[in-house]
């Protein structure tokens, strides 16, 4: 009832929000596309793209980095970090359940050597696991002995693996040297504001040199420190991921300004998520009724900052203790109990053997999309629509509709196929939706999309998902992507232009608040 | 008096432990507990009390008062 009620209040204030989001955009459009074309397509292009050899070097294995990566290459990261030197509206570190997915929450910490066992358990199971990201669930440069440590272990007995972290930045700045010196090439600093006074808003603290800082006086603080932490981390040519958290009405249209300060000092990626405040979480945001963004909304602003910046539109936002490819997490196959059980086997040359065969059909898939594209020249049409994709990886179109847990979203245009998103509709941990509309909850999820692309779809869900408007297809089961996506675009389009069916706009979607299960 | 660590509260985050100047705070049972004989409220040290100061959870390293006020040695 409670989650009922939330929703509707998103698509009654919603109108409104898009417009000024859209101004916003006109712009920041108007001064940030400026600088000419400095800018790199790592975070949605096909492949190498106008990205230097030597970066293309650093993400084309990394998950996070790299949209395409993700597809094809899985993360894990290992809670060796508790402890936390600042407070934000947006977690809550009591609240603890196995079946949640968000940052910040963990079902067992580590030491620095079970973690580096964990490592070595996991990249023998999953030999597409090429990055050790630390994440928390405190901040782990709050906690750089233990981080560090745990660096040190798997450099020595799994050197093939990326090391990376995500800090809040409050102490970046003391350890950048110590980072550099451990070949950590990807950084994430969550900032999600460049104005104290909205600060003050999302943070009630920070401690900082045994004091704590609280209001306007902690949060420029903790902008001044994250800041440095970004430019001296940029010097050093480490590449670095900014995340922000929108949060409707506090600092949504600010990230505009984030987005450009970040930028100009040298960001590689910037990642907007949206807020998430399900009351049962117990966050102040979730007590307070703090509303995250609508599909609509957080797509509205990911645009407008892409003007010459990547930004990462596939984040899971992922536990700290997450494993597997960025849509699954296999964390519980890989306990703490579990792991001392295994015996491992880290061989390098098997993981070397199937990361090249990871290669080839990344290489035939994006082959496949430059060949369906040229079908495309020549074609005249301001039509732009959404499609959302049932996938269990590697670029195809594989998953039963019935099956999927999430869908990715892709936007269609004459300019191609480009992933732009997706949607969270699992079953589990609902907050007032059963089982028996889940329908529902995926059309809720999908409702901006004109198609959905499934490998298999049962007949009920099939005539309900038509009169609500969107177009399920099986036809391209087990196909690429964004090949299909394009085929399939070309025919709508054909149609179009024959009078045989006329192009209406979709409305907007809801993005899931709940929890995401976990593959047991 | 010294502080105590209400155990029902604690998260096991552990970011106390390395705050305390007396090293009074060490693990027991999955959450973090304060040897009030170490402990000396930071006087002294610190303005405040470090591990209040960085708990992430409200009154959570509370004074207790079962036991007499520090004094700092003169």
């Amino acid at each position: 009832m409670q989650a009922l009620a939330q929703h509707e209040g998103i698509t009654a204030g919603n109108v409104a929000n898009v417009a000024e989001v859209m101004q916003t955009i006109a712009e920041h459009k108007g001064c940030g596309t400026s600088g000419g074309s400095g800018k790199a397509s790592c975070g949605s292009a096909a492949g190498q793209g106008d990205l230097p050899t030597e970066i293309w070097e650093k993400v084309k294995n990394h998950p996070c980095y790299s949209e395409e990566a993700h597809h094809h290459y899985a993360r894990m990261h290992v809670a060796v970090a508790p402890a936390c030197n600042i407070q934000c509206n947006y977690c809550n570190r009591k609240y603890d359940c196995a079946n949640e997915s968000r940052p910040g929450v963990v079902s067992e910490k580590l030491t620095p050597e079970q973690a580096s066992k964990k490592v070595l358990a996991v990249a023998s199971t999953i030999p597409q696991m090429t990055v050790l990201g630390i994440a928390g669930p405190g901040d782990p440069l709050a906690n750089p002995e233990k981080t560090f440590k745990t660096f040190e272990l798997i450099a020595k007995t799994a050197p093939d693996i990326k090391l990376c972290l995500s800090t809040n930045g409050l102490t970046l700045p003391d350890h950048v040297d110590t980072i550099a010196g451990f070949n950590v090439d990807h950084v994430t600093i969550t900032i999600n504001m460049v104005d104290p006074e909205i600060g003050a808003k999302i943070y009630p603290w920070v401690f900082w040199k045994h004091k704590r800082y609280t209001g306007v006086e902690g949060a420029k603080l903790l902008t001044d420190r994250q800041l440095l932490g970004l430019e001296m981390l940029t010097e050093r040519g480490i590449l670095c991921k900014v995340n922000s958290v929108m949060i409707p009405g506090i600092n949504d249209k600010h990230l505009v300004e984030v987005n450009k300060a970040v930028k100009s000092r040298g960001a590689f990626l910037h990642n907007i998520m949206p807020l998430i405040s399900a009351p049962e979480h117990g966050t102040v945001f979730g007590l307070t009724g703090q509303r995250g963004p609508t599909a609509q909304e957080l797509k509205a602003l990911q645009d407008s900052c892409e003007g010459e910046m990547n930004m990462m539109r596939h984040c899971r936002q992922c536990r700290a203790d997450a494993v597997g490819l960025l849509g699954e997490d296999r964390s519980a196959e890989f306990t703490t109990d579990k792991i001392m059980a295994m015996e491992v086997n880290y061989d390098l040359d098997t993981r070397k053997a199937y990361q090249a065969k990871v290669e080839e059909e990344r290489v035939a898939k994006v082959a496949a999309k430059q060949e369906e594209l040229s079908t495309l020249a020549g074609e005249m049409s301001d039509i732009k629509l959404l499609v959302a994709v049932a996938t269990k990886g590697s670029g195809l179109i594989n998953e039963h509709f019935g099956h999927a847990k999430e869908f990715q979203i892709y936007e269609l245009s004459t300019a191609g196929a480009k992933f732009v998103g997706h949607r969270r509709v699992d079953l589990y941990c609902q907050g007032g939706y059963g089982e028996e509309d889940s329908l529902e909850t995926i059309i809720r999820a999908i409702n901006d999309c004109h198609a959905v692309f499934v490998a298999k779809i049962g007949g009920c869900p099939k005539a309900d998902l038509l009169k609500a408007g969107i177009e399920p297809i099986d036809q391209f089961a087990h196909e690429f992507i964004e090949k299909s996506a394009i085929a399939w675009f070309k025919s709508y389009l054909d149609k179009v232009n024959s009078d045989e069916i006329e192009h209406v706009e979709r409305g907007d979607a809801e993005i899931r608040q709940g929890a995401l299960i976990t593959a047991a | 008096m010294a502080l105590k660590i209400i155990a029902s509260q604690c998260t096991s985050c552990s970011a106390c432990e390395p705050e305390c100047p007396n090293v009074a705070i060490t693990e027991k049972n999955g959450t973090f507990v304060i040897d009030p004989k170490k402990c000396t409220e930071c006087l002294g040290h610190f303005d405040a009390p470090q591990c209040a100061a960085v708990c992430p959870v409200d009154d959570t390293c509370v004074i207790d008062t079962s036991f007499p006020r520090y004094q700092v040695p003169a």
